[in-house]
């Protein structure tokens, strides 16, 4: 099968599934339980795609952990995004030198 | 350029950053499978997302059905119908038609992310100058690692593997600090998390995202229903 059909079937479904709740769906929610679960689920969402993940993400834990406790730790403070993600991977890197 | 546009883009640099890394990894992949370092950035322009990809790519070497294809795809991506429901609460008045259809074409994790931990509502000029630079990182950093892989230090590229998640928990920790709610959802779902991650590893990373997401979420909603 040509590569291409693959190409625009992954693309047409991937599209779809963003598309229809965001275009067609209008009304505000008037249910409260329905919009707390909304308002509750980036963050839901967020953490589960993290952890454990995270300490995935470099091919080893040990430098893996310490970006994460940098991150926690910037994060905690409220640091802006690009420094708490760039610091993470900085400190990833130097730990991965020893 | 409008300065939405322009605002957009720089909150959504990080995630470009992150993506060109992450996207990197994806091109070598590609080229492994046996793509061409257009198609794998033709698959990145047209699927802006990385599991999806990825597993796609793998269905596409193994010379797999459409059907097969269609339900990996719909499995993998279903997250996204949830993200585009919440986000679409939250749009501005000249979010017309068009540009619905326009912008559900950028709904990822992370643009999703950022978008919904905005104060206040969203304008198709912002959400386009996250998406603009975003799929620029991403189809870039595909096309570069799918063409010179090996020319980065294994250092480097791995170090770069956790851009994302630091992102992620900078999205999540401060609100988390301000609201014991939100702690309580973010804990109960990582703890999920590493429940299905250790110990029921026959559940896919996509459903098990989907249902760590909804029972955490659930959870909060009925302990500390959200009033706004």
């Amino acid at each position: 099968m040509s590569t291409g059909i693959y190409i625009t079937v992954m693309a047409v479904i991937t599209y779809v599934i963003r598309m229809i709740p965001f275009t067609f769906f209008r009304k505000k929610i008037k249910s409260e339980f329905v919009r707390s679960f909304l308002y509750y689920i980036p963050y839901a969402v967020l953490s589960a795609m993290t952890l454990p993940a995270i300490l995935y993400s470099t091919g080893d834990m040990m430098t893996a952990a310490v970006g994460t406790v940098i991150a926690l730790v910037l994060a905690y403070l409220g640091c802006p995004l690009i420094v708490v993600a760039l610091a993470a991977s900085v400190g990833a890197y130097i730990a991965g030198l020893f | 350029m409008s300065s939405k546009f322009i605002k957009g883009m720089s909150h959504g640099l990080p995630v470009a950053l992150g993506y060109f890394s992450v996207s990197f990894g994806f091109g070598i992949k590609a080229v492994m499978s046996g793509l061409s370092p257009v198609a794998a950035s033709v698959i990145s322009l047209t699927s802006l997302t990385s599991a999806g990809q990825a597993a796609g790519v793998d269905i596409i070497a193994a010379g797999g059905t459409l059907l097969e294809m269609i339900l990996v795809q719909l499995t993998i991506n279903l997250r996204y119908s949830l993200m585009s429901l919440s986000l679409s609460q939250k749009l501005d008045k000249k979010f017309t038609m068009p540009h619905r259809l326009l912008a559900s074409y950028g709904i990822t994790d992370e643009i999703f992310a950022v978008c919904s931990s905005q104060p206040g509502l969203l304008t198709p000029a912002y959400m386009y100058g996250m998406i603009f630079i975003a799929a620029i990182g991403w189809v870039s950093g595909t096309f570069v690692g799918a063409s010179a892989g090996e020319i980065l230090p294994q250092s480097v590229s791995s170090a770069m593997g956790i851009v994302l998640y630091g992102m992620f928990l900078a999205i999540i920790i401060p609100p988390a600090r301000k609201e014991k709610s939100i702690l309580f959802v973010i804990s109960l779902s990582a703890v999920l998390s590493l429940l299905f991650y250790y110990a029921f590893r026959f559940v896919s990373s996509g459903f098990a995202m989907i249902i760590c997401a909804v029972i955490s979420a659930a959870a909060g909603a009925i302990l500390f229903p959200h009033k706004d």
